[in-house]
This record gives C-alpha cells, structure tokens and sequence, in this order.
C-alpha cells in the first residue's frame, strides 16, 4: 500500500490539531500525517474481521452501580492545592476567548 | 421565494424546546460529593468530578432510576441495553475536557406530553430523554468593574467553582411538535409540574436546577418541510421563555417576508433588552468526537426493573385533575390548579377533598400563603386542621369571618381549632338567651330604627342586626340575630 492512500490530508491533520488545541509545525504536519495514517490503517484492520451476526459489545460488564450516599469530598484548600491561580475558594483561570 | 411572494404567505411556528433538569438526587452522578444548591465555592468536590488523572467513576444507582422513573411517566421506551459517551470539548466549566452524556443509546425514547392551552388539549412527542452530568459554574469578571455572568466579551479573567460539576441532569428533547410560543411555555410548566410531582427535580429555574433551550423556525402553513432553524439560548424564567420566543418569531417572519433568508445559528436572549442576539462563532463546526465512556459499565435495564419503576409511580396529575372533575365536581381550572403541586393536592385530599376546602384553600389560604412568600402546605396549618375550622363554620360555632381569623392564626402560628376557638374568643352567640340581653338593648337604644322597622321598612331590620353584631363584636350568629330582633321589635308592639 502507497503513503498515499495511508496519509491522512494536511486539512484533516490541522482539523484534529484544533480540536485537540495544539499548535503544529509545519514538519510536523507532515510528520503526523503519515503516522495517524498509519495507526488508523493498523486499528482499520479490526474492520476486516466478519462480524455477520454478532451483537455490538458495548461493555464487557454491566450494570456496576453505587448507592446514592454521601462520601468524603475534598475540603477547597486541597480541591485548590495544585490550582495555577486562586482567588478566594475559586479557581482564578485566565479570560476565556470566543472562538471566531 | 421572491419578496412579494413571501409577504403574502402565511407562516407557521414550529418550535422544539430541550430542557434540562438537575435531579434531586443526595449525591453526583459519578461519585459521593453532594448535590447541594449554595454551598461554598469548591466544598463539594472530589478527584473524580474534578477529573484528575486515575479515577474511576461510578454511576449513582438512584439517577439512573429517576430518568426511568421520568421516561414511564412520559410514556417513554425504556432501552433495555443503554450506555455512556464522552462528548469531548474544551470549556473551563469541564475540568475533564469532556461531558459524560448518553449519545446514541439514551434511556428513554419516544413519549409524549399532554397538556391544556385554553380549552385545547395538546400533545407533543418526546424524542428522547438521555442522562448527563451538569458542568460547574464561572462567573466572568471584568477587573476593577461589578461582576458580570455570562458576558464573556468585556470579562478580565473568570472564577470557576466545581460544585455543580457532575451533578445529574436529565435532558428532555422535544419533537418539534410546538406552534406558538405559549404553546412552548405551556409545555415547560406541565413537565415542569410533572417532573417536581414525581420528586425527579426540584425544577427550579431562578437557582438553574430547570433550563431550556428552543429551536424556533417559520415555514409556510402547508408546507412539511422544516425551515431553518435557530437556536436560543439562555431564558431564565418562563415569562422570558415566552418573550424570546415572541421576538424570535417576529424576526424570522419579517426577514421571511422581505425575502431574506434566515440563518442556522445560535442566538442568546438578551433579557434587558429584550431580544435575541447572534452567538456569532459559537456554533460552527461543532465536532464533540462522541466515543463510548470506556470507564462506564453498560446500563440493562431489565423487566424486573421497570416493573419496579412503574409500581412506584404515582397516580399522575393528569389523572388526579380528572378524578376531581369527577369527584367532588370541581371545575376545570379548580382541578388544574389544585394539581400543579403535588403537596397542595395531598393537602386537598387530606383536608377532606369538598368543594369547601378548594374554595377556602384557592382563597383565604392563597391569600395568607402569598403575604408570606410561602406555599399553602408550608404554613403551620395541618390539613386536618383545615377540616376541623371547616366543620366549625359549618356548624355555626364560628362565623364566616371568625374562620378566617382562625384560619389566618392557624396558618402562622399553628394550634388546636377547639382550643384558639376559645382562646381567641371566637365562638359564635347562637343560644338565644344568651343574645335576648343583647337584642333587648339595641332595641332600647334605637328606638327610631324600631319605628321605623314597625311601620314596614324591612331595611331597619338591618340597622338593628348591625348594631347586635358590633356589641357582640361580631360574634352574633346572623341568623339567630336576625330571627331574635324581628321578633322582639314585634312583640314589643303587641306588648
Ligand atoms: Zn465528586
């Protein structure tokens, strides 16, 4: 099989980059497109498989429950511990911009 | 379509709403934290709904319950195998990055709702009920200025306060079965009813715990094909559900008959103003990667289970409203507004159900609970209280007034009726010797009245009855007043 047909294109590379928020280089646009090609083509090889018949697994388990009780929270200091900025029991986080 | 053309046309409202319910659950959807309203900033939050790394949630036993509960008493399919999926996005409000919602298997499908606008009945479909977690809160600040909610445009830098993240949320979809804003609202305050009834949510939309978001579109009355559609956003209370949706389907129509076209977007009410503004950007592109939550168990809900559920769901308002058409023959409004709670028609029922008690309790008892803020059943009076003033105006032991003036004790500061009757000095002179003093006197002391009352004119009787009832401050039985005064100015004339 070519790099051709396994590449993903540059726009769906900078489509996930977005989604994902990361910022590329131009080398490793390229460096990417090859590569998520390439995992996508060896996880494509599940599609291969006959599945004629065969109910969708959701979940090996099911049904794992826990009661409405109340447990232990975290008091706000260790909640905030790690926080880059606080102000009072709020995490302080900076001005969120509107995508345009 | 030309300008011309559209102007000439009539249009039709179609219109969707998604409402979003917090469920009354004691605990989160995915761990213990409480479920608590108003509690300090980040005081109800754990590893798990703040999503570090390593955690394993577990979904609450009693949310997924509340969402069967809801879907059957909306005559929903219940699926039998559901499932969990993440719905990835980038917002601070969602410290995992993503929402754990329900995507393709929700829990419950296909219902309806019924209700009343005037005298017609409506029916919308439900296109499905799915199970979410609630993001938690931010309140934007601009620096050196008054904190301002929800504006993102002038904001400096935001607090965010985790409490409400992975609260359980029920979201509602309507079909797009509404043709006119009241329709909608209407519709918001039966399910609104309908969820508080059952004890699925306490549906209050000033603290957030209900919300709605509409789709709105105009197409031409004939026509089947949906027109462009729009989505609104932030109505904070069901008058502004109605004005946005008012606003919206007047703009859409005066675009339509200029011959514009109207855009699919995303428009924010803009409460002060009063309209709808365009959530520019907002919408596009929206790619929420939905996968399979593989921290989650499958949900099977089996037989057993429903059946459970279903035993459990109360006779519903509905249902309730005809029974008291029926029986005692209350009149449609009577039963419609007796139902809209759930603890004010068990109050009704334990309060004997007559036609008396909603009379008193649509009355006085509205009355006293508006003056303090409360609901009829949350003032000190007990039901069976009710009954007992009732039965003692009934019986002549007290007066029509002297009712209320109990009733009015009752409700503030509670009590025994058969106790205050006495203490507040309320019981009603029947006996006639105990009034023959009191007649003898007002007729002594309004001699012209008497003369007048002999001489024919029935109206003097009244004079005679009101000057009685001011020397009993009001605790002369009418009737017996009435009675005793026209006899003795009578036999007085014979005497
Ligand atoms: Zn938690």
């Amino acid at each position: 099989m070519s790099h051709s047909q396994t590449r993903l294109s540059l726009r769906e590379v900078d489509h996930v980059a977005r989604l994902a928020r990361l910022d590329l280089e131009p080398d490793e646009r390229e460096r990417l497109a090859l590569q998520l090609g390439l995992v996508l083509e060896y996880v494509g090889r599940l599609a291969e498989v006959d599945l004629e018949g065969v109910e969708p697994t959701i979940q090996a388990r099911t049904n794992v429950f826990r009661e409405d009780q109340p447990a232990p929270t975290l008091s706000p200091e260790v909640a905030l511990a790690n926080a880059p900025a606080r102000q009072g029991d709020y995490f302080r986080i900076p001005r969120i911009l509107e995508e345009d | 379509m030309s300008a011309p053309e559209a102007a000439s046309m009539a249009f039709e409202t179609v219109i969707g709403l998604e409402v979003h319910a917090e469920l009354a659950t004691r605990t989160k959807l995915f761990c213990g934290c409480p479920n608590r309203y108003g509690a300090p900033p980040n005081s109800a939050v754990c590893p798990v709904c703040l999503g570090l790394p390593g955690v394993l949630p577990v979904p609450n036993r009693r949310a997924v319950e509340l969402l069967i509960l809801a879907g059957r008493a909306l005559g929903c399919e219940i699926a039998g195998v559901s499932k969990f999926d993440r719905k990835n996005y980038f917002y601070p409000d969602m410290p995992k990055n993503f929402q754990t919602s329900q995507y393709d298997r929700p829990l419950a499908e296909h219902g309806a709702l019924e209700f009343e606008v005037g005298s017609r009945v409506h029916r919308v479909r439900i296109h499905r009920i799915h199970l979410e977690e609630d993001a938690g809160k931010s309140v934007h600040v601009a620096e050196g200025r008054q904190e301002v909610a929800g504006r993102l445009g002038d904001s400096d830098f935001t607090l965010v306060d985790y409490n409400r993240a992975g609260v359980p949320l029920l979201e509602i979809v309507s079909e797009p079965d509404l043709r006119a804003p009241d329709e909608a609202a209407a519709y918001l305050e039966t399910l609104r009813d309908l969820l508080r009834w059952l004890e699925v949510s306490d549906c209050k939309m000033e603290e957030g715990s209900l919300r709605c978001d509409a789709n709105v579109s105009l197409r031409p009355v004939g026509s089947l094909a949906l027109g462009t559609k729009v989505e609104i956003k932030n109505m904070n209370s069901f008058r502004s559900v109605s004005s946005a949706l008012a606003y919206e389907v007047v703009r859409q129509r005066e675009l339509l008959e200029k011959g514009d076209r109207v855009l699919q977007e995303t428009r924010t009410w803009d409460e002060e103003r009063g309209v709808t503004v365009s959530m520019r950007g907002k919408e596009h592109a929206h790619d929420y990667r939905y996968f399979p939550e593989p921290d989650l168990a499958a949900l099977v809900v089996d037989r057993q289970w429903l059946d459970r559920v279903d035993a459990s769901i109360p006779e519903l308002p509905a249902a309730r409203a005809r029974r008291y058409r029926q029986d005692p023959g209350l009149t449609p409004a009577q039963a419609s507004w007796l139902t809209s709670s759930r603890s004010q028609a068990d109050f009704f029922e334990a309060a004997g159900a007559t036609l008396e008690v909603v009379t008193w309790m649509a009355n006085e008892l509205s009355r006293l609970a508006r003056e303090s803020g409360l609901e009829i059943t949350q003032g000190r009076l007990l039901p069976k209280a009710l009954s007992e003033v009732l039965a003692l105006v009934e019986q002549g032991t007290i007066s029509n007034k002297g009712g209320r003036e109990l009733l009015e004790h009752l409700f503030r500061e509670g009590g025994e009726p058969a106790e205050l009757v006495q203490s507040l000095g309320l019981a009603q002179i029947s006996g006639e010797e105990a009034l023959q003093e009191e007649v003898l006197a007002v007729l002594r002391e309004h001699p012209q009245a008497v003369e007048e009352f002999r001489s024919g004119k029935d109206k003097a009787l009244n004079v005679l009855v009101g000057q009685l009832m001011k020397r009993t401050r009001g605790r002369a039985n009418p009737q017996v007043a009435r009675r005793l005064l026209e006899q003795a100015a009578l036999q007085d004339e014979e005497g």
